[in-house]
């Protein structure tokens, strides 16, 4: 019984580690830059859970105040989360952006072509 | 829980697969899912964002630059094994870390303790706006959001120099030395 308890109390960190984790894995382990800027969102998204999960109330509201509700969940997460979302999405368009020159420069996006290119010449 | 184990699966689909177009199918549909935990965790205003940032746009701005390059992930030539390592020591580190958090959804935790009353009980008073989460990020913290447009823009005009230098260079050979 101790156990279920724990894991119920915990399994959104567990998650939330797990998502955190494999975002790191992909940008160190795969050499492909559009793969990479995907695992950069994984780590990303992450941290926004990490944010929000720990702002929720059991038994509460979204925090929209009305009078026939009294608790509400922690609002101040929401708005980080919300400029991290926006800031999120200008540099995944600024990586992008910086792949499709990668790619107009030396024909590949993959790191090892582009490095044994260099040794080539 | 089950949003969130559905969440893991959808991330595992993300590593194994080596074609780009499924990997950016599969992070709409992870932005989805993302925005439908959000809406469980109360915070419908960051769903709304997710949904229609994260999968929205996200997604479109991805397939745009698969568009212009490959859409195929070549096997690396090494086996990844140090990676790994990092990464699962680095989990089972924050794991441990766990244990000394409070449990999930407890109200009477730091975070729900300190400025977040203060939000709750004088946003009516001070900006007549019923929405906490709209009052905050415009009114309390409204030069939090001016330093996110700056970001924004600054992005903006990164990305604009970056695409507008391309139609300028020739089509030619295939591996230019850039120093």
């Amino acid at each position: 019984m101790d156990l279920l308890q724990t894991i119920v109390a915990h399994y959104n960190h567990w998650i939330i580690i797990f998502l955190m984790v494999s975002g790191l894995y992909i940008v160190v382990a795969r050499g492909n830059m559009i793969k990479k800027l995907v695992g950069l969102g994984l780590f990303q998204t992450s941290v926004y859970l990490l944010y929000l999960s720990p702002g929720k109330i059991l038994g509460g509201t979204p925090p929209i105040l009305s009078p026939q509700f009294s608790v509400y969940s922690n609002p101040l997460p929401h708005v980080l989360i919300l400029t991290a979302i926006v800031v999120g999405v200008a540099t995944l368009a600024l990586g992008l952006a910086l792949v499709v020159r990668i790619n107009e420069a030396f024909g590949t996006i993959e790191e090892d072509e582009i490095f044994a290119g260099e040794e080539d010449e | 829980m089950a949003l969130l184990t559905l969440l893991a699966t959808i991330t595992i689909g993300i590593i194994r697969l080596r074609n780009l177009f499924a990997v950016v199918v599969l992070g709409g549909i992870y932005s989805f899912l993302m925005a439908s935990v959000m809406i469980v965790l109360d915070a419908v205003d960051v769903a709304m964002t997710e949904a229609s940032v994260g999968a929205g746009i996200s997604t479109v701005l991805m397939l745009a630059t698969l568009y212009l390059t490959k859409t195929q992930e070549t096997v690396p030539a090494h086996t990844p094994l140090l990676p790994l390592f990092v990464a699962v020591a680095t989990g089972l580190v924050l794991v441990f870390g766990t244990f000394a958090l409070p449990p999930f959804g407890a109200a009477d935790t730091p975070v729900n303790l300190n400025v977040a009353p203060y939000y709750l009980e004088n946003s009516i008073r001070d900006t007549l706006v019923p929405n906490v989460v709209t009052s905050v990020l415009a009114s309390y913290r409204g030069f939090d959001t001016l330093g996110e447009v700056a970001v924004v823009f600054t992005a903006g005009i990164a990305v604009l120099m970056l695409l507008k230098g391309k139609r300028n260079m020739k089509p030619g050979p295939k591996r230019r030395r850039v120093r």
